[in-house]
This record gives C-alpha cells, sequence and structure tokens, in this order.
C-alpha cells in the first residue's frame, strides 16, 4: 500500500517536470521561430537604443514655436479625458446592473445569472483596440467611436470586477437583510452596495486610468482628440509639438494617479 | 398552551444525492427556549432555516400558528419573515456602517420599495434602536462602524437587528461559535432573558451541550437529518449523547471541557 502511493508519488513529479521541459522548450522553439520569420535581429534591437536615446534628447522636446500650440493641445486633452470618464462612469452604472443580476449569491434567477455573465464575458474578451476596429466600420472616425470603444470594454471588465466584489463582501449582510423580510431592492441598497462600495469605487478608479491611457491610442486610430494631435505633428515632423504632448500627457495621467490615491483613501480610510 | 411552532413529516433534500432531513416532526410552544444539538453536518442549519424559508423543505408541513408557510407567496412570506429574527455565526453585519444603521436594517421589512431604497426610518424607530442598544449594553457604540466592534459586540448588533422587528420568534444559528467563553455567556444570558421576559420563543442551534443543558427549557437532538432526542435538559442522560453524537461522542468532550474551562 506504501510503496504503491509513493511510487504514485514519484510518477505523479516526473509527469510533473516532463511538463516543464516540454513548456520551456516549445516557448523558446515559437520564439525563434519568431525572430526569423519577422528577421527580428535581437543583438540589433539592443545596439540601436543608445541611437535612438541620443536622437530623442535632441530632436524631442518642446520649444518656444510649440508652446503656442499649447491651448490646442489642452483642448484635445480636455476632451480626451472628458470622453474617457463618460465612458467609464455610464458603462460602471450598466456593469453594476448586470453584476447584481448576475451575481451567484444574490442574483435572482439561475437563467438571467447565466445569461448576463456570458455577456459580460464576451464583451471582456473583445480588446478596446478590438472594439474600435469593429465600431470604426459603423461610426467611421469619430469622437463617439472610442466612446463606444471605451464603453464596451470598460463594461465587460468592471462587470466581471464588480461580480466578484459583491460576491465577497455583500452575501452575507444581503442574507441577513432577507431574513428580515427586507425586499429585493431594500436588500440591494442597504446592503450590498453600502458593503462593496470600496471597492466598486476602486475599480471605477482603475477603469478611469486605463482609460484614459487607451484613449489617447484610440486616438491615433479614429483620429480624434489628443492622439490625433500627436499623430498630426508626428507625420508632419514636428517632433518638438508631439514632445509637448507627451509631456502633457505624462504630467495629466500623474495628476490622475495622484487624485485617484487620494479619493481612494478618503472613501476608504 | 398552543404551538407557535410545528414541523410534520418535513423532509429536505439537497439535489439527487444529500439528505439533510428526514421526515421530521414536533413543535414548539409560545415563548419556549429550545436547543437544537447534534454532530456537524447533521442538518441543523437546513432545520433552522426552512423554518423562515431561507431554505425551501422537500416535502411535509411547517405550520407557524397554524398556517402552512410552504404555501406561503410572497408577500405572505414576508410578512412571515419580518415576525421572526435571525442571527447568525458570523454576525452577517454590513461592517462598514454603523451599529444605528445595521440596527435599523431590522425595519426595512416593514417598508415601501421607496423608503427601503432610500434607508428613510422614522424618528420612533430611532428612538427604539436606542432603547434596545442601552438595554444590550451598547450605548456607547451607536454611531461606532461595526468593524470597530468585539465579536461579542456584534453579535449584539445582530440580536438589536433582530429585536427592533418586533418578533414572535427567534432563530440562532451557532451564534456563539465564534465567541471566547465570556462573550458567549453574555450572548447566551441576553438569549434567555429574551425568551423568559419578553416571551420571545428563542430556537437555538448549538454545538456546546453544557450551554444547550444550562440554558434550554428543551433540547432537540439531531443526527443524520433525523430527531434522536427531544425532551428536557434534566431527561438528558450519557446514553442519550452518546445517540445525539454517535461515534462524534469525543469531540464533545472537548467542547464541554472548553465551556467549563470559561
Ligand atoms: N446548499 C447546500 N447544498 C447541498 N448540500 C447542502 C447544502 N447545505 C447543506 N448541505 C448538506 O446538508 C447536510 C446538513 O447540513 P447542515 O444543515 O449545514 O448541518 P449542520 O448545520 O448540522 O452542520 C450536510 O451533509 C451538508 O453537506
Ligand atoms: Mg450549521
Amino acid at each position: 500500500m506504501l510503496i504503491k502511493a509513493r511510487r504514485k508519488q514519484v510518477d505523479y513529479f516526473t509527469a510533473k517536470r516532463r511538463h516543464a521541459y516540454l513548456f520551456w522548450g516549445l516557448l523558446l522553439l515559437v520564439t525563434y521561430a519568431a525572430a526569423v520569420l519577422t528577421q527580428y535581429d535581437f543583438v540589433q534591437g539592443l545596439s540601436s537604443i543608445p541611437g535612438a536615446l541620443v536622437w530623442g534628447v535632441t530632436h524631442f522636446y518642446p520649444n518656444a514655436e510649440s508652446l503656442a500650440k499649447f491651448p490646442d493641445v489642452l483642448r484635445t486633452l480636455v476632451e480626451t479625458l472628458l470622453m474617457s470618464i463618460a465612458a467609464t462612469t455610464v458603462a460602471s452604472v450598466f456593469a453594476l446592473v448586470f453584476a447584481l443580476l448576475g451575481s451567484q449569491t444574490i442574483g435572482v434567477h439561475a437563467g438571467i445569472k447565466l445569461a448576463s455573465r456570458s455577456i459580460a464575458t464576451v464583451f471582456r474578451n473583445i480588446d478596446v483596440t478590438a472594439w474600435s476596429m469593429i465600431l470604426l466600420f459603423s461610426f467611421g472616425q469619430n469622437v463617439m467611436t472610442g466612446y463606444f470603444a471605451l464603453f464596451f470594454g470598460s463594461f465587460g471588465f468592471l462587470t466581471r470586477a464588480f461580480l466578484e466584489s459583491i460576491d465577497e463582501t455583500g452575501s452575507h449582510s444581503a442574507e441577513a437583510l432577507r431574513a428580515t423580510g427586507a425586499g429585493y431592492i431594500s436588500v440591494i441598497c442597504q446592503s450590498v452596495i453600502p458593503a462593496a462600495l470600496p471597492q466598486l469605487i476602486s475599480w471605477i478608479l482603475f477603469m478611469i486610468e486605463t482609460n484614459i491611457r487607451n484613449a489617447t491610442l484610440i486616438g491615433i486610430l479614429t483620429g480624434t482628440g489628443v492622439g490625433f494631435l500627436f499623430n498630426l505633428y508626428y507625420k508632419n515632423l514636428d517632433y518638438n509639438a508631439a514632445s509637448l504632448i507627451v509631456f502633457v500627457i505624462v504630467i495629466s495621467i500623474l495628476v490622475i494617479e495622484f487624485t485617484s490615491n487620494y479619493i481612494r483613501k478618503v472613501m476608504i480610510g | 398552551m398552543t404551538a407557535l411552532l410545528e414541523f410534520k413529516h418535513v423532509s429536505k433534500q439537497y439535489g439527487s444525492e444529500t439528505r439533510a432531513l428526514t421526515d421530521v416532526s414536533f413543535s414548539v410552544r409560545s415563548g419556549e427556549f429550545v436547543s437544537i444539538i447534534g454532530p456537524s453536518g447533521a442538518g441543523k442549519s437546513t432545520l433552522l432555516r426552512c423554518i423562515n424559508r431561507m431554505i425551501d423543505a422537500s416535502s411535509g408541513e411547517i405550520c407557524i400558528e397554524g398556517k402552512n408557510v410552504l404555501e406561503f407567496r410572497k408577500k405572505e412570506l414576508k410578512r412571515m419573515r419580518t415576525s421572526i429574527g435571525m442571527i447568525f455565526q458570523h454576525y452577517n453585519l454590513v461592517d462598514r456602517l454603523s451599529v444605528m444603521e445595521n440596527v435599523l436594517h431590522g425595519r426595512l421589512g416593514y417598508k415601501s420599495t421607496l423608503a427601503g431604497m432610500l434607508g428613510l426610518y422614522r424618528e420612533e424607530e430611532k428612538q427604539q434602536a436606542y432603547q434596545i442598544l442601552g438595554i444590550l449594553g451598547l450605548e456607547e457604540q451607536v454611531y461606532k462602524r461595526c468593524d470597530q466592534l468585539s465579536g461579542g459586540q456584534k453579535q449584539r448588533v445582530g440580536i438589536a437587528r433582530a429585536l427592533i422587528q418586533g418578533p414572535k420568534m427567534l432563530l440562532c444559528d451557532e451564534p456563539i461559535a465564534s465567541l471566547d467563553p465570556n462573550a458567549s455567556k453574555v450572548i447566551m444570558d441576553h438569549l434567555r432573558h429574551i425568551s423568559t421576559n419578553l416571551g420571545i420563543t428563542v430556537i437555538v442551534n448549538l454545538h456546546q451541550v453544557e450551554t444547550a443543558l444550562k440554558y434550554s427549557d428543551r433540547i432537540i437532538g439531531v443526527n443524520q437529518g433525523k430527531i434522536v432526542y427531544n425532551g428536557t435538559p434534566g431527561q438528558m442522560t450519557s446514553e442519550e449523547l452518546q445517540r445525539i453524537y454517535g461515534s462524534e461522542r469525543r469531540d464533545t468532550r472537548a467542547d464541554q471541557g472548553e465551556t467549563q474551562a470559561g
């Protein structure tokens, strides 16, 4: 009996090691094949970094002339920021409804639970860049394209995050309130949401931060916002103006990060 | 006296495999203090939750004041639940909210959807919450957040939330299983007081035999979903305990030791 158990254990570890070798071997092979196919020379890539740095320092800085474009930059930046915040907050309302309906512990009906979870999974698994490409067909190069791309992406992600927060924090007190005879809406408003609130807010802030970064990139694709302006200056070889945009974006991201950390501290503390 | 609660041949099946309760029949008089004891997995929690239909029994009848709760529609079910308080092992409070807010939650069963949604409570209700918290020795804690309380204090908030419902009956599922001996004694004393002085029927799931013997008017012993003992603490013998706990008897000895130490 004991010997048998020991042999089983040995088999288990041998099998596990074999799987590990197989995995790393395959990974190496794929990396090599990809490098060959794309003619990517790693050594050359590395050795070009110092040159790129030198070029960056000598060309990529804002000068007096580019500062004249500051109002334009600011206007598009604000547009991008507002779009990200609007897309996230609206998405979070929808996500909350879907999370409540799909929650394992407080959802109302097994069919509805499954349906709302499935919808959220579909939306979550399509990346925002994929969304913007899809939406480019229907809306064209338009602010709406970026807005909806962010909206759909955030909706999927937030539903998933909210589901977990709610199931983790709200189920015990919800049970107690249901036992007092409280109605569904009361249970949600008085126990589930208050219990999960810090986590929900934390996720929304995280999503706003992420979306502001994404929005800039999406702007290049959809020809809107500060991303579009960057693309324009860059293509016109106006590196000074383009670098101004980069500085402004970096600063605004830092400000936003700082602000949302502050909100988190106040809300949770 | 008339029976407040009556189980008639109640069974509960989870899925196709687990039979949690088998042909359970007993009755509880108004104002009685009843403990349900038995090994873990015997079906104590299931039995208790079948009363206010947090779990639906599979067959049989459960009557409260002569009315079969299994036939209740949504509205009657809600009304029945407002008259039954429930107390949990893990207190089930909203930890981020204040003691006061948690106690007032006990009134939500009486509210319209709008008032419940917005959490609108009347002045009398707040006064009553104050009064109950005073009786339970929590007047200092009224506006504290519940995550700042000790386990024993949290459980007293749980009791206050149940009492403000104005219940006929309290269902307590292992109310002292997470508490130290001193806090346990405080909670059990409060429950006994509620039964004796307020005339509220109290049904408690316990795993400490000593505690059950000390506080109860009657003990119901459950083993593998069946009632194997139903009598007063005075009639309890070690043979009966053997039947209730079966081979797990040794574990109960250890529990008793713990209780006595406290
Ligand atoms: N939701 C559930 N689904 C399936 N089986 C359950 C569920 N709840 C309890 N059971 C099973 O029913 C039996 C009785 O459980 P329970 O009433 O919790 O016992 P106790 O409270 O006495 O420990 C156990 O075998 C348990 O595994
Ligand atoms: Mg239990």
